[in-house]
């Protein structure tokens, strides 16, 4: 191993104005080797990555003290430091010799010019090659990243191409001078597991191939574990603990890093366990990490009861006009055929990737969302058959929890009012004695107290506004919860404690949840039951510890082995899933072939897979 | 479109009263006979729904009448002052993005600090100047004071530069904070600091990456505002003596001229027209998502 680093990073400070927002940091990187840095939102890890590549400027934040060495092979005996270079210098080094992949691929790249233009500009910059030949680069690139058909996607703009396809795109256009540092900032946070685990893949097969050194940051434990050799931990700007992979996954020195590993959801940890468990929480209490409860099974399913809600042969497709007379052209096969059914106090989990309906399923079960066809029973009643009295009832036993809290809180009233709304609208209680004592009830119960009610959303964090969406939810005495991707914007010390509290109220109040997500690991935590969807159909539909430990259908098992797991020593050689995924956009007349599905053991219903010719006619 | 605008035209401007007196004035004494001759030989006489769908079936071939005033085509007299009008018009947006884009841009780049705050005094005392004294002041100290530019009509680049500054910084002063705000929304993007990573300059950066992005609100806007120009032309002509479809539109109303008026709004009307479905193309050149796929 060499002993040279490729960028060394000594007591760096970064200021927002008088805000320091990285403090002290220091850490090396080394060519060939990835140092991943670890935080939650507000660590700083993402302010780290823009000063090393000097753009913290750009965003009216300066760094205030300490050095960024960078290396430009291993006899460099004077290294730049990049915070004394000017701007221009500054200029020939990014893009060429550290680059950098940012984290939201819809949006990082420019939509008004070809991808061609974008990954041939560096080129021209930076090789100072020929338009030319800076084209026929590009086209090696593309085809480095592994994308099919290079040669007509240089044509093509963004948002003709998918999002795994775009950060592919991200990938090539800064690997196109060979960088000596490369910086991705959550590279894959915003995509499905499956192209996660395909752009992970293809970005350790470049580092070994180009020996560059990486910078990762994440706050996803599992992708660290996947991808890291020495992993530095952050919190409120500061480094914690830094440590190689193996020696933080099995022996965390601080206690936030023993928190934070406590609260990763590790797909595989059931393994074997029928019900559901709810986990001790680690907390993090002073400078001590304190576990709080106890470890308990999530016996609460009442499946011998009569069902909360059952969907048969549900439908929902949208249409899409094109064309100045707004024929219908083409439809969005959002959900195709489903049917399932909650027992009281039982969670049953909706998974899927974009596209695959199951938010789409969510709503139509609120009735935010018209179906096409189909059932939607609550208490043995078709939502078809009932009078507005009776749908009116029924807003008030089925509440929705959505996955941005701030963008479902009314910003100009006080979270009290928010809470105290549905109890109001159903006239649950009357009076504003009783409905305020009511409000601070739930307060209490989810965790806040009960002086919060007269403050507005924006006072509190992510994770208190979740709360404050949750009691909301309690306020009309729901008998079923839809929690759509509730739990993925939080970060995941936050999001252990929200679990907990869902599993906490269920035990309590007999709740049933749908529970929709696209995070296999939560999933497994939580649910009783799950349903695989794809393309809008369920292709397995099972309990739990079925569906996980013997999975039936090729999709599940996609699913589950792009799952990228929180422990180091599994790291295994994956194999390169192939393809995007598949769109439920078809043609006027194509219609889906339904997939019957088949009971392999009791409970556990696997859909006829297509064979290998229709697959292809498709 | 156009029978709408040329409907309640015709209709408003036989509100302002008979054409037959103005031009019947300065020859002495006149009787209700005469009036009812000229009326007459005019075509007055006819009921309004006549005389409009006689303007109509005109305008199908091109004809918009005679002048009241003279007799000459009307299509002669929109066709001499029409170029004078589209060079002024043009002269002044072309004045006003070429300054406003720049500024706008540095504005941007700057906000909060001095050259920020500069260009926003600078725009807010533009938008508050009426343009005729605006115009009175320019001719005041550049013709009268200094003699440095003709002070009126329309002969070679040097009367060009009054009224077309006139009226190029009125619209600089709105223009520029449209680019400061357009600007500093797609400054937020990622793809802006996706394109400082790759290390391009600032200049590509604002004007390759940046503005082209911008552009689709602008051209929206841009396009709008030539409505507005075509209206505030009308007053700074007439300052200029410019020989325009302005000056040509207050003298037909002064002399309550119907079918020059008709004619001028006819031609303005279409203009407005054919601009916006200029924008509507230029977007799809600018904008790719636009295209039909």
């Amino acid at each position: 191993m060499t002993t040279t680093p490729a960028l060394s990073v000594r007591s760096l400070s970064v200021n927002f104005g008088s805000n320091q927002v990285v403090k002290n940091l220091s850490f090396d990187v080394y060519p060939g080797k990835t140092t991943a840095i670890v935080g939650e939102s507000g660590s700083g890890k993402s302010v780290t990555s823009l000063a090393i590549m000097r753009l913290v400027e750009y965003m009216n934040a300066e760094i205030t003290s300490g050095t960024i060495r960078f290396y430009s092979d291993a006899n460099d005996a004077q290294p730049q430091d990049l915070t004394q270079l000017s701007d221009k210098a500054m200029r020939k080094i990014r893009g060429k010799d550290i680059a950098m992949i940012f984290q939201e691929p819809m949006t990082s790249l420019n939509p008004v010019y070809t991808i061609g233009d974008q990954i041939t500009e560096v080129l021209v910059l930076h090789e100072k090659l020929t338009k030319e030949a800076a084209r026929v680069e590009a086209v090696k690139l593309l085809k480095l990243v592994r994308l099919a058909d290079a040669e007509a996607l240089l044509k093509r703009y963004p948002h003709q191409l998918s999002g795994g396809m775009r950060q592919r795109v991200m990938i090539a256009m800064a690997l196109a001078c060979r960088p000596k540092v490369l910086v991705a900032d959550e590279p894959t946070t915003a995509l499905d597991v499956t192209i996660q685990a395909q752009i992970l893949t293809i970005m350790r097969d470049l580092q070994q191939e180009l020996g560059m050194a990486v910078i990762f940051i994440t706050h996803d434990m599992g992708v660290v574990a996947e991808m890291a050799d020495q992993v530095v931990v952050m919190r409120h700007g500061e480094k914690v603990e830094e440590a190689s992979v193996e020696e933080i996954f099995a022996r965390a020195q601080h206690p936030y890093t023993q928190a934070l590993l406590a609260a990763v959801p590790k797909l595989g940890s059931m393994q074997g366990e029928a019900l559901p468990r709810m986990d001790p929480l680690v907390v993090l209490d002073g400078n001590i990490a304190r576990t709080l409860g106890e470890s308990r099974q999530q016996d609460t399913a009442r499946i011998d009861a009569a069902s909360v809600v059952e969907v048969e042969n549900l439908v929902t497709r949208f249409d899409i006009r094109k064309g100045f007379f707004g024929g219908i052209s083409h439809r969005v096969h959002a959900v195709e055929n489903v049917s399932f059914n909650i027992f009281p106090g039982e969670t049953l989990a909706l998974v899927g990737e974009s596209g695959s309906g199951k938010s789409t399923i969510g709503r139509t079960i609120q009735q935010l969302q018209e179906s096409t066809s189909g059932t939607i029973r609550f208490g043995g009643r078709a939502v078809a058959d009932m009078s507005r009295a009776e749908k009116m009832r029924l807003r008030q036993e089925v509440q929705y929890i959505f996955q941005d809290p701030f963008a479902s809180l009314d910003p100009r009233k006080t979270v009290g009012f928010s809470i105290a709304e549905p109890i109001r609208t159903h006239g649950l209680l009357h009076g504003s004695k009783a409905i305020r004592q009511r409000v601070n009830q739930l307060l209490e119960r989810v965790g806040l107290s009960a002086d919060q009610a007269e403050r507005y959303p924006h006072e509190f964090s992510g994770g208190q506004r979740q709360r404050v969406c949750i009691a909301r939810a309690l306020a009309s005495k729901p008998k079923l919860i839809i929690a759509d991707e509730a739990l993925s914007a939080l970060d995941v010390s936050i999001q252990a404690q929200i679990i907990h509290l869902l599993m906490e109220l269920q035990q309590d109040e007999g709740l049933a949840y749908l529970f929709i997500s696209h995070d296999m690991a939560v999933v497994e935590k939580m649910s009783h039951r799950v349903a695989v969807l794809h393309l809008g159909q369920v292709v397995e539909l099972g309990e739990r510890r079925a569906v996980f430990d013997s999975p039936q259908h090729s999709y599940t098992r996609k699913l589950l082995s792009a799952v990228p797991v929180a422990d180091p020593t599994q790291r295994r050689e994956r194999v390169l899933l192939q393809g995007d995924i598949l769109s439920p956009i078809r043609k006027v007349g194509d219609e889906p072939q339904h997939l019957p599905l088949i009971q392999v053991a009791t409970g556990h219903f696997v859909a006829q897979e297509e064979s290998g010719a229709e697959r292809l006619a498709s | 479109m156009v029978i709408a605008v040329t409907l309640i035209v015709s209709f408003a401007i036989r509100l302002t009263g008979d054409p037959a007196v103005m031009l019947a004035q300065g020859a002495g004494s006149v009787t209700e006979a005469d009036l009812e001759r000229i009326r007459e030989a005019l075509g007055l006489n006819q009921s309004f729904l006549a005389q409009y769908i006689g303007f109509l079936q005109g305008l199908v071939v091109g004809d918009f009448g005679r002048s009241f005033m003279g007799g000459t085509p009307v299509s002669d007299l929109i066709g001499r002052a029409l170029p004078a009008t589209l060079a002024l018009a043009f002269a002044s947006l072309f004045l006003s993005i070429v300054i406003s884009i720049p500024l706008g841009i540095k504005a941007a780049v700057s906000r909060g600090r001095w050259p920020d705050q500069m260009i926003r005094i600078f725009s807010l005392i533009g938008l508050s100047f009426p343009n005729f004294w605006l115009a009175i002041m320019l001719v005041l100290v550049l013709s009268i004071t200094f003699n440095l530019l003709p002070p009126s009509g329309m002969e070679g680049f040097s009367s060009f530069i009054m009224p077309a500054a006139t009226m190029g910084i009125i619209l600089t002063a709105t223009n520029v904070r449209l680019v400061r705000t357009t600007m500093l929304d797609t400054l937020r993007s990622q793809y802006i600091m996706v394109a400082r990573a790759k290390g391009l300059s600032n200049t590509v950066v604002l004007y390759k990456h940046a503005l082209r992005n911008c552009s689709i609100p602008l051209i929206t806007y841009f396009g709008l505002q030539f409505g507005g120009l075509l209206g505030g032309i009308v007053v700074v002509e007439r300052v200029f003596n410019w020989p325009g479809l302005g000056t040509l539109a207050f003298e037909a109303v002064s002399a309550r001229d119907y079918p020059v008026l008709q004619g001028v709004i006819t031609v303005l009307s279409l203009m407005i027209i054919s601009i916006n479905l200029l924008v509507d193309i230029a977007y799809g050149l600018v904008d790719p998502r636009v295209r039909k796929e």
